[in-house]
Parts: structure tokens; C-alpha cells; sequence
């Protein structure tokens, strides 16, 4: 069967064509929103125009007939228009305002998951793990569900100071916005590489592998045409295996997960900030990580208590003190919170007031 | 072809009422023997806990550097069904919006010639169709090209612009995002699929500083819209929100981070000292009908941000504090032409815009691009008294 004619270099389809009339006849002359309910909103232009929107929970992982399954909801009540957000969840885009509350109705008897708008838990923005990257040392997908199930109420209902965001990476190199999140999980390895001498002369470059360390501790080995690791000097990044795979960082046993918290990109109040050290490790539990989801749930939970209203966690912990966090959660803290990389010195106390 | 694999562990992440992607991958599985296998592999993963991808190989289609992620199985033999399971990136639209119509196509292609699996979206922003076969991969794309799309970028290359809502659908959008975002992804074609850089070069667009796509965290580019003159109130709506029962003082003016505005509750009125205000959004978001931004809209452009890998994450830096932006953004494209024509000039493989700049200095690349110094681009001046002085200081 014949292929149709190849095209390249024409971009994207123009988004023009994908936008609702309303949206069309309104763009850049919206007046406000208003948020009607966990999951649906109302904007309403100058003109007088309204849209409203629905918003619903997605694996990100989608099977084409699921694909399938949304578009045919979308043509019923949308007139075939959709979109998604940033953070993975599906957005049906209403027109029509009689077809909101049978939109929702039916959503609800297909159990979709409606939620995510204003103060609560959004979806959990993750990357690929062990269902499609060969650098992951956790998988990220398990953890989103096994967190999600257990916050299920935080994102289609209760409400919190602020909107948390939460973010799963399974390897340092963190494809997304993990190290800027509310609560985030990262995986990490804790063991140096383990070096194929055989391989490694016949697969890759040295000077390249040996400039590929952050921490210096990698240097050619003459003797077999391989490299040496400086142990002490690795800090387990995984960066050399990324340009010379047979430098295995994997260890199954001793590969975890640690929790950052804290971190923002909003600028709304006080500056985006990076998110910090809460928990240093957690074994790899499949499949649903009970202590990393009690531990997320805890970090949740402590903050709703104690935050002021419209305060991140961020912004929660910089007025409290992390002194106060670490007291607050039970968590403890240990050595490795305490930074010795790149920006070590600023993190040191240089103040005699702080808090018991 | 469904149940070839007994999967306990993964039949666990079916349970609790969040959607579960163990659900898709087994709809999936039933008409496809790629997906049924990556259902085996992962399995397995959960078991042995470690992922059985092998690092990626150079796949993709004629005439693009990019825009496919080749991945094979460690285990073909065990799961021939992913001995290849390549990744196609296709160039997302702006703003995510889609019709149906749109979605199915793209389906029935991926149904013919993929896994059937897709993310919708990929970090970066691509619509992710995950898992083919190195011998469909020309087909795939003949089908999607001749459909009107196209592949994102991938490797040591521009990737996939992406952006906010903006004007769609969002009052607060400064610029026109989802026209921005378009026209650089069009101007920037040839290096999106044709990788030439020393490393990957992102660029993400924020219509305001609330920065929904995380512009700032994630961008070598990060372009967020603003404005320079006075934000607009609109009095009576002021009024309202006091009467509906929002604590104006409480909510509002005490958490203004620059301790700019000053609320009468006896009159109901707000007044900004809008030269100190720093446009941080909070009071806009939180009186949405009440509050907006002024009328002098442009972007501040930010360079650098990038995560952990090697020397440590970054946060964007303001190089432009304030730049208009109107169609067709010459003045932008001129600009980013110059930045990462010093970056290639001068990076080492695998260095990102923002290490450079650590590595050469702040002048340095201020003075490559053009752009003078401002009290906007740093937090505080140095405290060290140890200074460079240049030859071009000591004219006049
Ligand atoms: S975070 Fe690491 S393991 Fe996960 S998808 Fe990105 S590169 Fe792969
Ligand atoms: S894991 Fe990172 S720190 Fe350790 S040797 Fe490799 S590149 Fe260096
Ligand atoms: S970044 Fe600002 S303009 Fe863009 S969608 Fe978010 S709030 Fe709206
Ligand atoms: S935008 Fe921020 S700084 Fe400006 S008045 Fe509002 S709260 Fe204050």
C-alpha cells in the first residue's frame, strides 16, 4: 500500500484551527474567571462571552482508546474541541452552557476524576521510569498512583492553604520541573558506578567520559584503555553512564527515592525557589511504596495544618524555619541535609537566631 | 492475544480510584503485541526492581537528526514485542488545544504502525507516541507529515518551544504565548530537527509571573510576560469582593511582598504605589475581577535554568527586564540568534547556556548579545571589592 507524500520542516499544525469559536471570536479580551467548583471553572470575556471548562484527571499514559473515550465525551458536549494542561490533565472546553451539568453527570458515571483547580493538589507532573527510560531508577508512574489514590480528596475536593504541586523524577536528571516543586520525589542512586573494563575502550570515547564528571573523580585508566572511579569523589550522579553505558550506576538494591519540598516557580508573593532536602531515602518498594506515600501524605498534612492561608510550602517553611519543619513533620535530619556541593556555604547558618 | 503475562504486581497500580496507566497499558496490550511485551518487561521491573531498557541507539527518519528516541530492549529475546520501542515525538500545537477529529487521526495512525501507547504530553511538551519498530518509523512519519504534523526536537538541539494558554483562554496573558511559541517554532525548524548545538536548548513562554509552564525552572530561554505601568483597578469590583467577605487587608495587602498597597475599609478602596510594586501577580490572582495587569505589555526574557545535571540546577536569570513583543518578533529572534550563536561559539559538548555564562561571566554574554547592564538583572551588586575592569571602561 502506497505512503502518502512525506513533508518536513512545517511545524506543528496551526493551533488556530483547534480553538473553539468562543475562544476564537474572544482571544486576548478575556475578563476574569471564576472558579465554580473543584474542577470546573468559568471565564468570561469582555464581550460577555462565557467558556467553561472541565477538568479531569489523566495518567498521562493513554492508550489510543482512551484517546477514543475522551473524544467521543468531547463531541457529545464540546463540540469536538479539547485541550490539555501542562500538568497532564484533559480540559473539555464547554461552549454551550446547558451542556455543563450533563458533561459533568456523564464523567462521573464513567468514573473520570474530576478536580485539580484552585487551592489543592494538581496532578502529579513525572517522567518516563521503568515503562520507557533506560536511566530510571525508580518508576515514576507507580509512585503518581499510589500517591494520587491516597490524596484522591486533596485533588477532587478538600481544599488547602494553596495549590500544591507535586512532581516524581526517576533519576537526577529530572525531565520536569521536580526541583521547583511543592513536594517532590526524586530517584537517586547511592552507590559509584561499577565499570565494565572490557567494554568501555570498545563503546566509548574517554576523553568525553572522563570530562563527563561533575566531581573529577573519573580519570583514564592506561593500563586496560578503561577509566578508574575516585570513589570518594563520586556523588553518584550517573552522568558518565549517560555517555558510556557500560559504566552501570544501576544497583537495584541500593537505588531509592529521597523527598525535596519547598521548591515554587510562581513568582506570586516571594521568588521561585528550589525545592529542598526533606527525606534523604526510601527503598524502592513496588508496587505501591506505602512508606514514601505516608511520608508525602505527612509533609501534605503538616503543612494544611500549620500554613496561613494563600502560603506555598515554601513559603510556609521560610517563615517558620526548617528548624521548625524538621520538629513539625517528625522527620529527621541527618547528614546528608546537610548540602557539601556546588552552593554548600550559602546554606550554612550564619545567625544566632533560630528557633529550639 | 490478551494474558500472555500474569502481572500481580502491576494488577495492584489497577486498584484505588485514580486513573491507572496499568489500565492503559493492558487496553493497549489487547491489540498490540508491543504493548503486551512492554506490560511483560515492566512486570518484571517491578519484580527485579530495575528498568531493562537498553541506552538509545541513532534511529529516525530520512533528513532529521531528531525527533525519535530509539529505545531497545535488554531482553529481546524474552520480550520480542519491545526489542524495539522507539519514541516518536510529535510536535504538540500550541497551548495543547486539539480537536477530536485531529486526535483520532493521529490514533489511527498509531494504532497501524505503533503500541498504541502515547503520553499526552512528554515533559518537554511533544505529544509522546511511545513504542514502534525502526521499519515503521518513515511510514509513521509520512502519515503524520502528510496530515500537517510534525516531529519535535530531541539530542543537542532546539526542542519543542512550549507555552501557556495565554490569550486563549487566560486574562492575565501579557503576550500572545501560543502566537509566540508558534512563530519560534517555525523560525526555528531547521535546528529542531537537525541537532547542531553543544546541548539540548529549551524555550518556554509564560504569559505572566504566575509561569504555568514553569518557564523559569525549565528553559534555557524563559520568556514571561509582564507589564511596566500601573496595574488596573476597578473600584466597584474592589467593593464587592470587601462585601462577598474577602479580608482585603489580610489576604491582600499584608501579603503584597512589597508592602505597596493600602486599603481604606472605609470606603472599600485600594490604592497601589505602583513604582514599588514588583508585579508579583499575588493581588491580580487573588481579585481577579477587581485587578489587572497595566496596559504596557511586553516580556522580561530570562536565560539558563536547567535541572540538576551536572553542576547543580538552575533558575533562569533576567537578562532583558522588559522587551515588546509584537509579531513577527524580529527584535526576539534577533536576540535569541545572538544567544546561542555565543553559546556555540564557546560551549563544550554537553554544556547549557546558563554554565556558560557561570564559566565566562555574566559580561561576557552581556556584552556578546548587546545588552547593557541592569540593577533588574541581579539580586544585590557584589560584596567582594575585587573587580575586572575592561580596556573599553577606561575610554571618556
Ligand atoms: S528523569 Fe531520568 S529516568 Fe526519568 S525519564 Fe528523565 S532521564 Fe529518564
Ligand atoms: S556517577 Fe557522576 S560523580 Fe560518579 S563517577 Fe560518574 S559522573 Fe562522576
Ligand atoms: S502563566 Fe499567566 S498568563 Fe499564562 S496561563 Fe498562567 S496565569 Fe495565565
Ligand atoms: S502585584 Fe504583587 S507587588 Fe504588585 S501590588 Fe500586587 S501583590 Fe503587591
Amino acid at each position: 500500500m502506497a505512503l502518502p507524500e512525506r513533508k518536513t520542516d512545517i511545524g506543528p499544525p496551526h493551533y488556530e484551527q483547534f480553538l473553539p469559536p468562543v475562544i476564537k471570536k474572544n482571544y486576548g479580551k478575556w475578563l476574569y474567571h471564576e472558579v465554580l467548583s473543584p474542577g470546573t471553572m468559568k471565564h468570561v470575556a469582555e464581550s460577555g462571552d462565557e467558556i467553561y471548562t472541565v477538568r479531569v484527571a489523566s495518567p498521562r499514559l493513554l492508550s489510543t482508546d482512551s484517546i477514543r473515550d475522551i473524544c467521543e465525551i468531547a463531541d457529545k458536549y464540546c463540540d469536538g474541541y479539547l485541550r490539555f494542561t501542562t500538568r497532564n490533565n484533559i480540559e473539555f472546553l464547554v461552549s454551550d452552557k446547558s451542556k455543563l451539568d450533563p458533561l459533568v453527570k456523564e464523567l462521573k458515571e464513567k468514573n473520570y476524576t474530576i478536580g485539580g483547580i484552585g487551592p489543592r493538589v494538581s496532578n502529579i507532573v513525572h517522567t518516563q521510569g521503568w515503562v520507557h527510560c533506560h536511566s530510571a531508577c525508580t518508576d515514576a508512574s507507580g509512585l503518581v498512583k499510589s500517591i494520587m489514590d491516597e490524596l484522591y480528596e486533596y485533588f477532587t475536593e478538600k481544599e488547602l492553604p494553596n495549590k500544591v504541586r507535586l512532581a516524581v523524577a526517576c533519576c537526577v536528571n529530572m525531565c520536569g520541573a521536580v526541583h521547583c516543586s511543592d513536594i517532590a520525589i526524586v530517584a537517586v542512586h547511592r552507590k559509584p558506578p561499577v565499570v565494565d573494563d572490557e567494554n568501555v575502550p570498545k563503546l566509548c570515547e574517554i576523553p568525553t567520559t572522563v570530562a563527563s564528571c561533575p566531581t573529577a573523580a573519573i580519570r583514564p585508566n592506561p593500563k586496560t584503555k578503561s577509566i578508574i572511579i575516585n570513589e570518594e569523589r563520586c556523588m553518584y550522579c550517573g552522568n558518565c553512564f549517560t555517555v558510556c553505558p557500560p559504566i552501570s550506576i544501576h544497583n537495584p538494591e541500593e537505588d531509592g527515592v529521597a523527598i525535596v519540598v519547598g521548591g515554587k516557580v510562581s513568582n506570586l508573593r516571594s521568588d521561585p525557589k528550589f525545592s529542598k532536602l526533606a527525606i534523604p531515602f526510601f527503598y524502592n518498594d513496588p508496587p505501591r511504596w506505602p512508606k514514601v506515600v505516608q511520608a508525602v501524605k505527612n509533609i501534605l498534612e503538616t503543612y494544611a495544618k500549620h500554613a496561613r492561608k494563600h502560603e506555598r510550602v515554601g513559603e510556609w517553611v521560610e517563615r517558620i524555619g526548617w528548624e521548625r519543619f524538621f520538629s513539625l513533620t517528625g522527620i529527621e535530619f541527618t547528614f546528608q541535609h546537610i548540602d557539601d556541593f556546588t552552593f554548600a556555604r550559602d546554606t550554612f547558618r550564619t545567625s544566632a537566631a533560630f528557633k529550639f | 492475544m490478551s494474558g500472555k503475562y500474569k502481572t500481580p504486581m502491576l494488577d495492584e497500580l489497577e486498584k484505588g480510584p485514580w486513573p491507572s496507566f496499568v489500565t492503559e497499558i493492558k487496553k493497549a496490550a489487547k491489540k498490540s503485541d508491543m504493548a503486551e511485551d512492554e506490560l511483560g518487561q515492566l512486570e518484571k521491573s517491578y519484580n527485579t526492581k530495575r528498568g531493562y531498557w537498553k541506552h538509545g541507539g541513532i534511529v529516525g527518519v530520512l533528513g532529521y537528526g531528531g525527533g525519535v528516541i530509539g529505545r531497545y530492549s535488554s531482553l529481546p529475546e524474552e520480550f520480542p514485542g519491545v526489542a524495539h520501542f522507539h519514541t516518536v515525538r510529535v510536535n504538540q500545537p500550541s497551548g495543547f488545544f486539539y480537536t477530536t477529529k485531529a486526535l483520532r487521526e493521529i490514533c489511527d495512525i498509531w494504532d497501524k504502525y505503533g503500541s498504541g501507547l502515547t503520553n499526552l504530553h512528554g515533559s518537554t511538551g511533544d505529544l509522546v507516541l511511545l513504542g514502534t519498530k525502526t521499519e515503521n518509523l518513515e511510514a509513521v512519519f509520512a502519515e503524520l507529515s502528510s496530515r500537517g504534523w510534525d516531529l519535535g526536537g530531541s539530542g543537542s538541539a532546539m526542542r519543542t518551544p512550549s507555552c501557556c494558554v495565554g490569550m486563549a483562554r487566560c486574562e492575565w496573558a501579557n503576550i500572545d504565548t501560543m502566537d509566540l511559541c508558534n512563530e519560534l517554532t517555525q523560525y526555528y525548524q531547521d535546528q529542531l530537527h537537525r541537532p547542531a548545538f553543544p546541548y539540548k536548548f529549551k524555550i518556554k513562554i509564560s504569559g505572566c509571573a504566575c509561569d504555568c509552564v514553569a518557564a523559569i525552572a525549565r528553559a534555557d530561554l524563559s520568556i514571561i510576560g509582564t507589564w511596566k505601568d500601573s496595574i488596573q483597578i476597578n473600584q466597584d469590583e474592589v467593593r464587592k469582593y470587601a462585601e462577598a467577605g474577602l479580608d482585603i487587608q489580610k489576604e491582600i495587602v499584608d501579603m503584597c511582598p512589597t508592602q505597596c498597597m493600602y486599603y481604606n475599609p472605609e470606603d472599600k478602596t485600594l490604592k497601589i504605589a505602583d513604582a514599588e510594586c514588583n508585579r508579583c501577580m499575588h493581588c491580580i490572582a487573588k481579585m481577579t475581577k477587581a485587578l489587572r495587569p497595566g496596559k504596557e505589555k511586553g516580556a522580561t526574557l530570562l536565560v539558563g535554568s536547567k535541572a540538576p545535571i551536572v553542576v547543580g540546577s538552575l533558575l533562569s536569570w533576567v537578562i532583558v527586564p522588559f522587551m515588546k513583543l509584537t509579531p513577527p518578533y524580529d527584535d526576539l529572534k534577533e536576540l535569541i540568534d545572538k544567544m546561542i550563536e555565543w553559546w556555540d561559539d564557546n560551549a563544550k559538548p554537553r554544556e547549557r547556556i546558563g554554565e556558560l555564562i557561570e564559566a565566562k561571566g555574566m559580561r561576557a554574554f552581556l556584552e556578546a548579545i548587546g545588552v547593557p547592564p541592569m540593577p533588574q538583572q541581579v539580586k544585590e551588586p557584589r560584596k567582594d571589592p575585587f573587580f575586572f575592569w575592561a580596556e573599553s571602561d577606561f575610554k571618556k
